[in-house]
């Protein structure tokens, strides 16, 4: 277990590693050059190279990335070529909005989807089983900036019950405890509605189908014999076996905790890290697009590590350091 | 096999994508060119079933009027603010035209570039899942067959690449390369062989020791002609499954890419692009932000029921 646990981290340094370095060579070697701001010839010549000297770019490619990788080595991100802020205080400031917005998406998306198969189970092929495979087929199939924007069109604009964007209102910025949190509460109803909705699709239709399994299967059987209510065998017998491989699709998510939902963040103009990727993307803003993914490519190892630590918790079956 | 016999998800996911193809194909032709702008002032956010005079003049603009009345020297148009007279010799054309799905706030026919941008959209989808189709197969085929170093190193990479968040993955490389159409749906087959890949070559390790491959290799057939001959057929039933499901994610990360900006750039339409449009002028025209989701939702779910009925097909008829 150990010996399994430090091979895993050594891997994983190297996975972060690589995606760093293949994210900044393609940059650097991308056609063209690489910042709107260098490439604007209505700027004079010694302007635009004061800001290539400003942005390191005058350097030959390999100090570049040295320094880059001995800067990330000790935490240092690099400075933003559009705020001039460092990098690292950036995703600080945004990762939290984001965790706290993707969170609140997983988690209705997963209560709802529970919710919703379960209650598919009960009777499958009838009335309310057909009725709604369609409506998570439809939620699966939707995109999420639609669904977004057709959210704040009904309940921001012609019924305004919510606001349509941001994470806070001037008032909500200036309070402190209960009303500041209100204040969030009540601007993150509707892009979590957005991430919950176009989510739960994918997670019902998963899980109503290995219900459906797990309900044929002996020992489900044996505890409806047994004198066990239909309801409880699915809920208390069926239903953790079932959820079991969701355990990896949870573990597999962590990304998206940290990348956001990133049109969700796009739309509502959420301070979070899909917004701050999106922009650094517009303005093409290496060293924040750089930082950005490294971020969630540390994201991404730590959410493989996880997720098979936890099944193997879960499932004593599993054994860790046989296969790896 | 007669229609009838067919699974009914095999049924309405070919007939949902087949006249929604079919629309995009052909009505692209009749609906006329999505690009043309009606004069702003006009003919902007016009609700469906809106019917206004379009009037050509000689440089080619056009501007709209409700009502045309002939008189001394030219034409007398009505609509939005004041009447406006215009020399006959200015006018090339004068036209009745009706919207069906009303104009957006260039005022552009919603109807063509509906059309269009299905045409765009479906075009993309496609071609991007032939580019990742054959990537992943020949990955697969290829780490399948070989096995050892080349098949640790490939499978590592495709896990890597599937571990990412893909939307997050698709903006990265647009961002840095800024793409072309062409490289577009590079990029987005590009981004997409890792499933393809995964399951070709869980395939032919299954089928790799079986006695026909075993056969063919006794009697001197070479690699190629066993991946070809012997290997890719008997991989083409849950490859087609996965194609279907897999036709879906790619018009869904095209949209998304659009509505972002970085992918089907302007003023070539598409539907992401239509949908993000549409959110500029929130609270004022549902039909300009209605419809352009709505398709793309619908090709989603025609995807997703040919993929079950594919399935079903192959439980029924494991031939």
């Amino acid at each position: 277990m150990g010996r399994w646990l430090l091979r895993r981290l050594a891997a994983a340094a190297l996975i972060v590693w690589l995606v760093a370095t293949a994210t900044f060579f393609a940059a650097a070697l991308a056609p063209g050059d690489i910042t709107l701001r260098l490439a604007d010839t209505r700027v004079s010549p010694s302007i635009r190279e004061q800001w290539r000297r400003t942005f390191d770019l005058d350097q030959p490619l390999l100090t570049r990335y040295l320094r880059w990788m001995a800067g990330a080595a000790r935490g240092d991100l690099s400075t933003s070529w559009t705020t001039y802020r460092p990098v690292a205080t950036m995703i600080a400031e945004a990762l939290p909005n984001t965790v706290l917005l993707a969170g609140a998406g997983l988690l209705l998306e997963l209560l709802g989807g529970v919710a919703i198969a379960l209650h598919q189970a009960r009777r499958p092929f009838g009335t309310g089983d057909r009725i709604l495979t369609f409506a998570t087929l439809l939620a699966f199939a939707m995109p999420t900036f639609w669904v977004a924007l057709l959210l704040v069109e009904v309940f921001a604009f012609r019924l305004p019950l919510f606001p349509p964007s941001h994470m806070r209102s001037p008032a909500g910025e200036m309070a402190v405890g209960w009303q500041r949190m209100a204040d969030l509460a009540y601007h993150s109803v509707l892009p979590v509605l957005a991430i919950g909705i176009t989510g739960v699709g994918a997670i019902a239709r998963y899980l109503r189908g290995s219900l459906l399994d797990e309900r044929a299967q002996g020992y489900v059987l044996a505890a409806r014999g047994r004198g066990c209510s239909p309801r409880r065998a699915l809920r208390v017998h069926a239903l953790p076996n079932a959820l079991l491989p969701l355990i990896t699709i949870l573990g597999l998510s962590l990304p998206f905790l940290v990348s956001g939902s990133l049109v969700i963040e796009v739309v509502f103009s959420w301070p979070g890290m899909g917004q701050l990727v999106y922009s650094a993307a517009l303005a093409r803003d290496l060293p924040t697009l750089l930082g950005g993914t490294v971020v969630v490519a540390v994201a991404v190892v730590a959410g493989n590590l996880l997720a098979d630590l936890a099944y193997a918790l879960a499932d004593p079956r599993i054994r860790l350091g046989d296969a790896a | 096999m007669s229609w009838r016999s067919l699974p009914a998800h095999l049924r309405h996911g070919l007939a949902v994508l087949g006249v929604l193809t079919t629309v995009c194909v052909v009505g692209p032709w009749v609906a006329g060119d999505p690009t043309t702008i009606v004069e702003p002032a006009q003919a902007s956010l016009l609700p469906p079933g809106s019917t206004r005079w379009v009037v050509e003049h000689r440089d080619g603009s056009r501007t709209a009027a409700q009502e045309v009345q002939r008189q001394e020297g030219g034409w007398l148009l009505t609509g939005r603010g004041e009447p406006r007279l215009i020399a006959a010799g200015e006018v090339v054309a004068l036209r009745r035209t009706t919207f069906w799905l009303g104009t957006d706030t260039l005022g552009r026919d919603v109807l063509a570039r509906l059309l269009w941008g299905g045409r765009v959209s479906l075009a993309v989808g496609l071609t991007a899942l032939a580019v990742a189709m054959l990537l992943g197969t020949s990955v697969g085929l290829l780490a399948g067959w070989r096995g050892g170093l080349v098949d640790g190193v490939l499978m590592r990479l495709a896990d890597a690449l599937l571990a990412f968040p893909s939307l997050f993955l698709l903006l990265l490389v647009a961002a840095i390369f800024r793409p072309s159409l062409t490289a577009l749906v590079l990029m987005l087959g590009g981004l997409s062989w890792m499933g393809v890949a995964r399951l070709v070559r869980g395939q032919v390790l299954s089928l790799k020791e079986r006695e026909f491959i075993l056969a063919a290799r006794g009697i001197g057939a070479s690699p190629l002609r066993i991946a070809l001959v012997h290997l890719l057929p008997n991989t083409l039933t849950p490859l087609s499954q996965d194609a279907a499901l897999r036709l879906g994610d790619l018009i869904l990360a095209e949209a998304s890419l659009s509505f972002l900006g970085f992918g089907v750039a302007l003023p070539l339409p598409s539907w992401g692009g239509m949908v993000a449009e549409a959110g500029e002028v929130l609270g004022t025209a549902w039909w300009l932000i209605l419809l352009p989701g709505l398709a793309v939702a619908t090709v989603v779910i025609g995807a997703a029921l040919l993929a079950d009925g594919l399935a079903e097909l192959a439980r029924l008829d494991p031939a």
